[in-house]
C-alpha cells in the first residue's frame, strides 16, 4: 500500500490550496514543484543584479476567501500594501484620469458631469452583477448528461440568488453578460481614457480584444472575486506576490502538507486503468492513492499521461482547448524613479489611450505580429516597499498586450520588437524612462510557457471564454476535476472556475476529492 | 481506374481495377454504389451465383472495401488503443475480425486487421474513419494512411477454391484460416490470405492496381473446370446473413454517422462482446463498455430469428405478445442451403424472453398481406461447414 494518500504535481496557488485542504482533512500529502520555489505564477526572481522581479503576476485580482479565511493566509504572513490600489489611466499629455476605490469608486480628473453619472451608473451594474455570479466560483460545474448527480438544491439556489436581483437587473444581465465590452462602453461612456482602461481591464490575460464576443464576461468574472471581502479588488501584497506563494506554502505545511520543490514529474503512471503514482524525471517512483495535477490539463492528460490512456475524442477535446496567451511581461530595472507625467507612482498606470486602441494592438497578434502600440498596465513595487531594489532605484513591472504566442517573425525577432515597442510607448508616456533602465527582461507568451509551464504562455492553463467556462473547463466530461482516468485528478487553472491567483480551482477540487472519498 | 480530378463530375462513381472484365462479365447490368465505386449487383443470375459460393467457385471484386495501413514503431500499440482486440497479440501474418468503438462504446464500424510486419497492418473495413484514425494515432509514433485506390483485391469463396488457386499455381495447402501468404505473381506480388466474407472455405487475394486484370484472368482459366464465375453483391449478401456476419449501417448504424440518439450500438448489444480484450490495456470505449457490462445497463440484443414459412422478414417490425414493439429486422432471407428462413434482429432486452412475434408485409401482386408469424431466437451462424476450417483444404 502507498503510504501517500495524494501526489499534487505543480506547487502553484492552487496546487497549495488543494493540497492545504486535503492535508487539513487527515490526508498525506505531498506536492512535487518542478522549480525551485513554490508560487507558480505568484513566484518571484532576480533579473537583474541587486533588482528583485515581484513574479509573473503583479496585482492580486482574486483570492478565494475560502481558501484565505480557512488557511488564515494572515496568520502565515500575507498581508497587503492596499487591497484598493488606485488607477491611473495615463494620458500623453499629462491629463491624467485617477479611480480610486474598488473598481474605480471614485474619479479625479477633467471628465464631464455626464460621464460621471454614466460611471457611475454603469460601475454598480456591473459590480451588482459580478457579485451574483461569485457563488458559481465555489461551484462544482455542473453535468449535462442523463443522470448526472448534479447537486441540484445547490444549483437552484444559485439559479434563484441571481435571478432575485429583480426584473429589471435580471433582464439587463441577461442582455449584457455574452456581450461584448466595446459595446458596453460605447453605449455608455464617452471619456477615452475610462473606456481604454476598462477595454483593457476585461481583456487582460485573455486571447480576445475588447470586439471580441464575450468580452464582458470576463470583467465580469474578475470583478465577482474578492481579496479579503473587497469586491473587485486590486490588492498589493505585502513582499509583492512571492509572499503570497510563501503564506500559501507556509500554510500548507502547516496543514501537514510536504513539498518538494525542484523535482519534475516525467510522467503519470497507469496500473489496470487506475493512476498508482507518478514517476519523476529522474527516475524515482512514488506512489499515491491518487494524483491531483495543478498543472495545465493538457499537458497533464497529453505529456504526462498520455493518450493511450484516453478515448479518442477525449483526447481531442482537450487538444483542441484553446491556450494562447496575448500577454507578455516586462521587467524593467532603473537607476531612478520615472515620471509618467505627474502620475502618482504608486498607483497603477495604464496605458490604453482608447477602446480602439486596445482593439488596435489585438489585431497584429491574430496574424502572429508584434503591434505598433501596445497597451500595457505599469506598477512599480519598489515604490511601496524597500527591498527590491537598490536604494534610491526601481523596478517596474508590466504586463503588456497583445504579444504573439506563435509569432511569425521568430521568436527571438519578435521578443525584440516587442520590447522595442512597449519601451516607445513608455517613453511616450514617461519621457526619460529608457535612459533609466540598467536592466531589463521581456518575457513573451512563449517564455512563460517554458519557464511557468503554460501552454500558449496562457495565464489560466487554457483560455478563459464563454465556451471554455464552467461545464466546458478543461473539456466536456472532465469539468468535474475528475480526470477520465481513475485516480487521476485536475485542479490547476485550467478548470473552473479559471485563472488569477485565487487558489479556488484546488480548493474546489480537494473538496470534490474527499467528496468522492466519503461515498 | 482513375480520371482526371477536375472532371471528375463526368464519371461520379469510380472504377475498380477490375472494371474492364467485370463490365464485360455483367449481362444484367446491374451495378450498384458501394463506397463510390460502381459494382456488380448480380452479374447473370443471382441463384447461380450464390450457387457458386456455395458449390464451386467464386470471384467477388473486393477493391471498394476501405484500406487503412498502420505503420512505425507505435502501430500494435495505436491499434491496441483503437480496436476491441489485441493488435498486438496478432502474429505477423495473421489477420483477425475486429471492431472499434467511440468514447460512449459505440459502434464505429467493424473490419478485418493484418498484420503484415512486426510494425505494419492493413485495416479493412466498410465505412471511411481516417480522421478518427488520425485522431486516434495522436501521442503513438505510427503513420495512418488510407491505401484503397492503392491495393486490387479479389475474395475467392466456395468449397473449390483451395483447389482452383492450387490449379493456379499457388500452394495454399498448408494456409490455416486467418493466416496469410505472400507469392511473385506477374511483375509484382500477390498476397493470399484465408479470410472471407461469406462462412465457408475461401480466400482473399491482394496485389497492385496493375495486376489486377492479369490476376483476374488467371484464376478465370485456371477456375473454368470448377465453374468459377464473378459473383454480385446480392449473392454474397444472401451467404454472409447465411453465415451471420454483420455489415456496418445494414446492420447497425456506425455512431459517427447516427443521427438519431436512440440508434448506436455497444459491442455487447450487437453480441459481439466476444471480441473485447479486457486485459490489454485501455481501449476506445473501455470504461463505458465495462460500465454498460458492471451495470447490465445494455438496452438491446442482436439476435438470430427463425421465421415460419418462406417469406423474408424483411424490415419488419418485431411484437412481444403481439403487442408491444420490442424491435426490428435488419436482415432476412430464405437460405438456400441452410434451408431455413430467417432473419438478424435487434431486439430490447427485456423482451427476449417474451413471445416474439414478426409483423411481416409480404408484397403480393402490388399488395401486401400482413403476416404476423411466431418467431424465436436461435444461434447464429446459420452455417458453419467444417471446410470452412480444414487444413490441408478438401479437394472438392
Amino acid at each position: 500500500m502507498p503510504s501517500l494518500d495524494c501526489i499534487v504535481i505543480g506547487g502553484g496557488t492552487n496546487g497549495l490550496a488543494c493540497a492545504a485542504r486535503l492535508a487539513r482533512k487527515g490526508r498525506r500529502v505531498l506536492v512535487l514543484e518542478a522549480s525551485g520555489a513554490p508560487g507558480g505564477g505568484a513566484a518571484g526572481g532576480g533579473f537583474a543584479p541587486g533588482f528583485r522581479s515581484p513574479g509573473l503576476a503583479h496585482i492580486v485580482h482574486m483570492i478565494d476567501p475560502r481558501v484565505a479565511d480557512i488557511l488564515a493566509l494572515d496568520r502565515h504572513g500575507l498581508g497587503y500594501h492596499t487591497i484598493s490600489l488606485a488607477s491611473t489611466a495615463l494620458s500623453a499629455t499629462g491629463d491624467h484620469l485617477r479611480l480610486d476605490g474598488a473598481f474605480g469608486a471614485s474619479l479625479t480628473g477633467t471628465i464631464s458631469a455626464e460621464d460621471r453619472a454614466a460611471w457611475a451608473e454603469l460601475r454598480a451594474r456591473l459590480m451588482r452583477f459580478a457579485a451574483a455570479l461569485a457563488p458559481f466560483r465555489g461551484l462544482t460545474p455542473p453535468r449535462l448528461a442523463r443522470a448526472p448527480g448534479n447537486d441540484w438544491a445547490q444549483l437552484a439556489r444559485l439559479g434563484l440568488g441571481v435571478r432575485r436581483m429583480g426584473k429589471t437587473d435580471f433582464r439587463e444581465f441577461l442582455r449584457m453578460f455574452l456581450i461584448n465590452v466595446w459595446d458596453v462602453l460605447n453605449d455608455e461612456l464617452t471619456d477615452d481614457r475610462l473606456k481604454g482602461l476598462v477595454a483593457f481591464d476585461a481583456t487582460l490575460g485573455s486571447w480576445l480584444g475588447p470586439r471580441s464576443p464575450n468580452s464582458l464576461l470576463l470583467l465580469l468574472n474578475r470583478l465577482s472575486g474578492e481579496v479579503a471581502g473587497q469586491q473587485g479588488a486590486l490588492a498589493l501584497p505585502k513582499g509583492g506576490m512571492p509572499a503570497v506563494a510563501a503564506a500559501l506554502a507556509s500554510a500548507a505545511e502547516a496543514a501537514g502538507v510536504t513539498i518538494r520543490t525542484g523535482t519534475a514529474v516525467a510522467r503519470i503512471d497507469v496500473v489496470g486503468d487506475k493512476v498508482i503514482g507518478v514517476t519523476l524525471a529522474n527516475g524515482e517512483e512514488l506512489r499515491a492513492h491518487r494524483v491531483v495535477s495543478a498543472i495545465s490539463p493538457k499537458t497533464t492528460l497529453l505529456s504526462l499521461l498520455g493518450p493511450r490512456h484516453l478515448d479518442t475524442g477525449a483526447t481531442m477535446r482537450i487538444q483542441h482547448q484553446k491556450s494562447r496567451g496575448g500577454a507578455a511581461k516586462l521587467h524593467l530595472a532603473l537607476s531612478a524613479l520615472p515620471d509618467f507625467m505627474g502620475a502618482d507612482p504608486k498607483t497603477r498606470l495604464v496605458i490604453a489611450p482608447s477602446a480602439d486602441h486596445v482593439e488596435r494592438a489585438f489585431n497584429p497578434v491574430k496574424y502572429g505580429e508584434v503591434p505598433a502600440a501596445p497597451v500595457m498596465e505599469v506598477v512599480i513595487p519598489s515604490a511601496f516597499e524597500p527591498g527590491l531594489a537598490p536604494d534610491g532605484q526601481h523596478v517596474l513591472s508590466a504586463v503588456v498586450q497583445y504579444a504573439p504566442h506563435a509569432p511569425k517573425a521568430g521568436e527571438d525577432a519578435a521578443r525584440a520588437a516587442m520590447l522595442e515597442a512597449t519601451l516607445a510607448t513608455l517613453e511616450t508616456h514617461a519621457p526619460g524612462v529608457r535612459k533609466l533602465i540598467v536592466g531589463q527582461k521581456m518575457l513573451m507568451p512563449y517564455d512563460i510557457e517554458r519557464r511557468y509551464g503554460m501552454p500558449g504562455g496562457n495565464w489560466h492553463h487554457g483560455e478563459l471564454s464563454v465556451e471554455q467556462m464552467l461545464f466546458l473547463r478543461p473539456a466536456s466530461g472532465m469539468a468535474q476535476y475528475a480526470s477520465p482516468v481513475p485516480g487521476l485528478w485536475l485542479a490547476s487553472a485550467g478548470t473552473h472556475p479559471g485563472g488569477g491567483i485565487s487558489g479556488a480551482s484546488g480548493w474546489n477540487a480537494a473538496g470534490r476529492i474527499l467528496e468522492e472519498a466519503r461515498a | 481506374m482513375k480520371v482526371e480530378p477536375r472532371l471528375h463530375f463526368h464519371m461520379p462513381l469510380q472504377r475498380t481495377p477490375f472494371h474492364a472484365r467485370t463490365s464485360a462479365a455483367n449481362v444484367l447490368n446491374q451495378w450498384g454504389n458501394w463506397s463510390g465505386y460502381t459494382t456488380a449487383l448480380v452479374f447473370e443470375d443471382e441463384a447461380m451465383e450464390y450457387s457458386a459460393i456455395r458449390n464451386a467457385a467464386s470471384l467477388y471484386d473486393l477493391c471498394p472495401m476501405v484500406k487503412y495501413r498502420f505503420t512505425g514503431p507505435d502501430a500494435a500499440a495505436c491499434l491496441d488503443r483503437l480496436t476491441l482486440r489485441a493488435a498486438s497479440r496478432l502474429s505477423v501474418g495473421g489477420v483477425h475480425y475486429t471492431a472499434w468503438c467511440d468514447d460512449a462504446g459505440k459502434f464505429l464500424d467493424d473490419g478485418t486487421l493484418f498484420r503484415l510486419g512486426p510494425e505494419d497492418f492493413r485495416l479493412c473495413c466498410q465505412e471511411r474513419h481516417l480522421p478518427w484514425l488520425i485522431d486516434s494515432a495522436l501521442g503513438f509514433d505510427v503513420r495512418v494512411r488510407e491505401e484503397t485506390e492503392e491495393v486490387a483485391a479479389l475474395s475467392l469463396q466456395g468449397p473449390c477454391s483451395a483447389v482452383v488457386l492450387q490449379a493456379a499455381g499457388f500452394d495454399v495447402s498448408a494456409l490455416k484460416p486467418f493466416r496469410m501468404m505472400s507469392l511473385p505473381f506477374g511483375d509484382g506480388t500477390l498476397l493470399i490470405s484465408r479470410t472471407g466474407f461469406t462462412g465457408d472455405l475461401g480466400y482473399e487475394l491482394w496485389t497492385t492496381p496493375d495486376q489486377a486484370l492479369r490476376l483476374w484472368d488467371h484464376l478465370t482459366v485456371a477456375g473454368r473446370p470448377w465453374g468459377i464465375r464473378p459473383v454480385g453483391s446480392s449473392a454474397l449478401n444472401l451467404a454472409r446473413i447465411e453465415a451471420g456476419f454483420v455489415i456496418t449501417n445494414m446492420d447497425f448504424i456506425a455512431a459517427h454517422q447516427a443521427v438519431r440518439e436512440d440508434r448506436t450500438r455497444s459491442p455487447i448489444e450487437m453480441a459481439l462482446d466476444w471480441m473485447i480484450d479486457w486485459d490489454k490495456g485501455h481501449f476506445n470505449g473501455r470504461r463505458a463498455l465495462l460500465a454498460e457490462r458492471e451495470g447490465k445497463t445494455s438496452r438491446w440484443a442482436f439476435v438470430g430469428l427463425d421465421v415460419p414459412g418462406n417469406v423474408p422478414a424483411t424490415g419488419a417490425v418485431i411484437y412481444a405478445g403481439k403487442t408491444k414493439e420490442a424491435g426490428f429486422v435488419t436482415a432476412a432471407e430464405w437460405l438456400p442451403t441452410a434451408k431455413r428462413n430467417v432473419a438478424l434482429a435487434h431486439i430490447e432486452r427485456k423482451y427476449l424472453k417474451s413471445d416474439l412475434w414478426a409483423d411481416i408485409y409480404a408484397l403480393r401482386e402490388l399488395q401486401y398481406a400482413r403476416l404476423m408469424l411466431p418467431v424465436t431466437v436461435t444461434e447464429r451462424p446459420f452455417f458453419n461447414p467444417a471446410r470452412k476450417r480444414a487444413t490441408p483444404p478438401g479437394r472438392f
